[in-house]
């Protein structure tokens, strides 16, 4: 069209590298950077403001509500170690949103891949109660990446060969693995002993996954959050500094022009996917084998849903997850006390994740808005 | 702007005025899209506006419509020089446009489309006085009849643009502008439809300005024709006067070549010595039918080979399926039947593929066909060469020193204006986008085979003798190289061998010293 010829008029001449814009260095270099962090940042303020707004309208005083939840979350070293034993799957949980993201898909189908890897570290555990610790542990965690690998792949599939919108299937998926949950500890795997909550064989003591120590000095946070950080900065490394991570941003950036460039896109996305559906199996694995020691619906406890969050907070971005998993991590480990000491409803944390959510996506739309952080 | 009282308006709504551009110029910064133009539509009138993608019929349009006011030029209405700075105003003087795509909302009712589209159109509707006033239209000023109470998604195509026209009259438009109106009818819907506008304007109801690239249409409707050619004039006239193959050759470039000599156009630098029967076949193309976005088959049972050493044109109006030839080629659609043969090879564009037959592929339109817009100009100069050493350490770690390293070299030789090889390519303009791609399929040294389309396509006339003499620095080091471009001019000064392409098949092969312009022309033209 006549436009784009318009906007391409290829300037003669000859010098190559445009002479360097005037301005400071500094901002040239960090501009984008601060961009990055300070939008999420703002709208994270303004979503503090929203909420103190509800709070209000609650009949609380939203400055004693923050103080709460700060008390509750960062506030001693106990209410600490409670909000760390929420980071380490929600570190893992959001991988599994955060990795196809950076191919172009929405994948949150963090829940059900889950609930796939629990069951499948389950089922490892109880085949293997009398393999040393270790081992057993790796087999479990293997167990529970496949099988959460598997889950996602299955929408990765469906989209590339099938068309089926990956948003969609991944988020029904999550009905059906707690379907398939359901199923296995009310049948075929259920502990007769187990009547209030029906749950499967519980996994022999030995190999649980133990809590964190050094030296004598032990934690109450189990080892889940180191599987946590490992992943994100492993899966950071792949995406950002191997030839697998360029191929997968390229395809994210235009699947069309990788094609022209002969990269796998098929077999690249169903690889992605899998390793994101079994970051969040992994992190079903950790519940199972640090918390609840078997399989019961209290695996669906909510952390797939969190990871979105997380993801969408950190921009997708694998190490910006470490952070972003602490403050809500936080807000989940107080939502008690805000029942317990305001009397607000259990859901009210679940009413500030959403409008944290909500003021986030529409940040989204602030990028490039702002003069100043334009190089 | 020139203040018209309102009773002055009315006349332009009664009977076509006349409309005049006089010396219309539309820049884009330094790009000039549209070059000092003048055209006349006298009063019931068919003017058809003729030109290859991005002549600048658009922008023409555009201007006289005002979704841009025109840089410098004037346009007269009745006789009398209008400013058009909005759409409103064009509406004002009784101009309306059809567009090449529909805009009917498809769950609403003709009716309803045809009331929403007013300008006036009231907070509260009074459907029955709606209706009873439709009906009256309908029965008095439409030339033809569409059903008022289907869904436009229920009419098909052709009463989906009978629709879109009686809108414009509905809306008292007496300048009828129509962009490519045919494109989505078929012949017998495009006939019908062409012949019920032609009786309006002989009636003196209307005149019109039909964008188009069809000859057909030109000679079947058009009264006078103007041909754009890169934003210039390349022709005007009686249509009566004209013929096909003078037409077509103003369209395409080399009709100065063709009134001067048609049978021995500019021979071009050295020539490969060897007869291309002796040399290698660098690419069969054999039986290949592809399908289009539509599925429609939109290449059919295309065959060709193509040597080393050699630079083969294939030319043709644009949307005659070259498009989807080159997509093939470069891996991005499948084919519905045929196969694709490098070094005697079967060759299906897997990565392996392209590396080892050193296949290069240079879409139209970079900045979509070819790059991650996001991605850094270093990353997107890479994709070739990503995972390779250096660039590739262990062929798993990334070096990006490397990349950044391999960058800087192309951007200074190609000239790519950015602020530096980590800058995201989107934020390069078109043309720098284009030398980017072109320094990546071109710098490597070992390329074999080379396919370009347009690839001179919005890049100033150094840009494009730049370009010329890479691909021809190219055959020379024995790369075969095909070229699919809507630009004669350009396929005759640098190929070797020339294919016409029209409706999806090669329907002429000619070689390109004693390729002959008129028979060219005639051929892309669909008759030959």
């Amino acid at each position: 069209m006549a436009e784009l010829s318009a906007t391409s008029s290829g300037q003669p001449g000859s010098p190559g590298l445009a002479a360097p814009t005037p301005g400071p260095r500094l901002k040239r270099a960090w501009g984008p950077a601060f961009e990055a962090i300070l939008v999420p940042l703002g709208a994270i303020l303004l979503a503090l403001v929203l909420f103190g707004l509800f709070c209000k309208a609650q009949g609380q005083d939203p400055f004693k509500v923050y103080a709460s939840i700060y008390k509750a979350s960062f506030g001693s070293w106990f209410a600490f170690q409670n909000t760390l034993m929420r980071t380490a799957p929600l570190m893992l949980t959001a991988l599994c949103t955060a990795l196809p993201a950076r191919l172009g898909m929405i994948v949150i189908g963090n829940e059900g891949a889950l609930v796939m890897g629990g069951i499948g570290a389950v089922i490892a555990g109880l085949a293997v109660p009398a393999w040393p610790p270790h081992l057993a542990l790796g087999l479990m965690a293997l167990s529970g990446m496949i099988w959460g690998g598997l889950w996602i792949s299955l929408s990765a599939g469906l989209r590339q060969y099938r068309g089926v919108n990956e948003t969609i299937s991944s988020l029904l998926l999550n009905y059906i693995s707690i379907a398939i949950l359901n199923h296995l500890v009310n049948g075929p795997m259920k502990d007769p002993s187990s009547l209030n909550k029906p749950s499967s064989f519980p996994i022999a003591e030995e190999i649980m996954l133990g809590r964190i120590t050094f030296g004598d000095f032990t934690m109450r946070v189990h080892w889940g959050l180191g599987y946590g950080l490992v992943a994100c900065v492993i899966l950071w490394f792949l995406m950002q500094r191997t030839t697998f991570g360029y191929q997968a941003r390229f395809i994210g950036a235009n699947p069309k022009a990788a094609r022209l460039g002969g990269l796998p896109v098929n077999r690249t996305t169903l690889i992605t996917c899998f390793l994101a559906g079994g970051c969040a199996g992994v992190a079903g694995m950790v519940e199972v084998a640090a918390v609840h020691g078997r399989a019961n619906e209290s695996l669906a406890a909510g952390f797939g849903y969190a990871g979105i969050l997380v993801a969408f907070v950190a921009r997708f971005h694998p190490l910006a997850i470490v952070p972003v998993s602490l403050l809500l991590g936080g807000i989940l480990a107080s939502s008690g006390i805000l029942q317990r000491a305001h009397k607000l409803p259990d859901s009210t944390s679940l009413v500030f994740q959403g409008l944290v959510f909500l003021v986030i996506l529409f940040s989204d739309s602030l990028y490039g808005r702002f003069k100043i952080f334009k190089p | 702007m020139t203040l018209i009282p309102p009773e002055n308006l009315e006349r332009f709504t009664q009977a076509p005025a006349s409309l005049e551009l006089y010396r219309i110029t539309k820049k884009f910064g330094d790009f000039t899209a549209a070059d000092e133009i003048s055209l006349t539509v006298p009063p019931g009138t068919v003017h058809a506006l003729l030109g290859e993608n991005g002549a600048g019929k658009s922008t023409l349009v555009k201007c006289v419509m005002g979704f841009h006011p025109a840089t410098s030029g004037e346009i007269m209405v009745g006789g009398h020089v209008q400013e058009i700075q909005h759409p409103s105003d064009a509406r004002k003087y009784g101009i309306g446009m059809v567009y090449q795509h529909f805009t009917l909302v498809p769950s609403m009712t003709v009716t309803e489309n045809l009331v929403l589209s007013r300008p006036d159109v009231p907070a509260a509707v009074n459907w029955k006085q709606e209706t009873a006033r439709l009906e009256e239209f309908m029965a008095t000023e439409a030339p033809f009849k569409v059903p008022l109470h289907k869904r436009a998604s229920e009419l098909a195509a052709g009463e989906k643009q009978k629709t879109e026209i009686l809108k414009q009259l509905y809306l008292k438009s007496r300048i009828l502008i129509l962009d490519e109106p045919t494109s989505v009818l078929t012949p017998a819907e495009a006939t019908e439809v062409l012949a019920l506008l032609r009786q309006m304007t002989v009636a003196g109801k209307l005149s019109i300005i039909i964008i188009t690239h069809k000859f057909r249409e030109v000679f079947s409707f058009a009264d006078d024709v103007t041909v754009l050619r890169r934003g210039k004039l390349a022709g005007q006239g009686k249509v009566k006067e004209l013929d096909r193959d003078t037409l077509a050759a103003m369209m395409m470039g080399g009709a100065s070549e063709a009134k001067r000599a048609p049978s021995a156009p500019p021979a071009t630098g050295p020539k490969p010595t060897a007869p291309a029967s002796t040399r290698r076949t660098a690419l069969r193309v054999k039986q290949l039918s592809v399908l289009g976005d539509n599925g429609i088959t939109a290449v059919k049972d295309v065959s060709f080979e193509l040597a080393a050493g050699e630079v083969l044109g294939i030319a043709g109006v644009a949307g005659n399926g070259q498009r989807e030839l080159m997509e093939v080629l470069g891996g991005q659609r499948p084919a519905a039947s045929g196969t694709l043969e490098a070094h005697d090879q079967p060759y299906r564009g897997t990565r392996r593929d392209i590396l080892t037959h050193q296949f290069h592929t240079l879409p139209e339109e970079p900045l979509r066909n070819a790059c991650a817009p996001m991605l850094s100009v270093a990353e997107n100069i890479a994709l070739r060469t990503f995972d390779q050493p250096p660039q590739a350490r262990w062929k798993w770690l990334l070096n990006f020193r490397a990349i950044r390293k391999s960058a800087l070299p192309l951007i200074e030789a190609y000239s790519i204006k950015t602020r530096g090889p980590d800058t995201p390519i989107r934020d390069l303009s078109g043309g720098n986008v284009q030398r980017a791609i072109l320094a990546r399929e071109l710098s490597t040294r070992p390329i074999k085979i080379l396919v370009v389309s347009e690839p001179c396509f919005g890049l100033d006339f150094a840009a494009t003798d730049f370009v010329h003499q890479k691909i021809t620095e190219a055959r020379d080091r024995g790369v075969a190289v095909l070229v699919v471009s809507s630009d004669l001019d350009e396929l005759l000064k640098i190929t070797d061998r020339l294919l016409v392409m029209s409706g999806g098949t090669i329907t002429y092969e000619t070689p390109t010293a004693t390729a002959d312009v008129a028979v060219i022309g005639s051929h892309m033209a669909g008759h030959g």
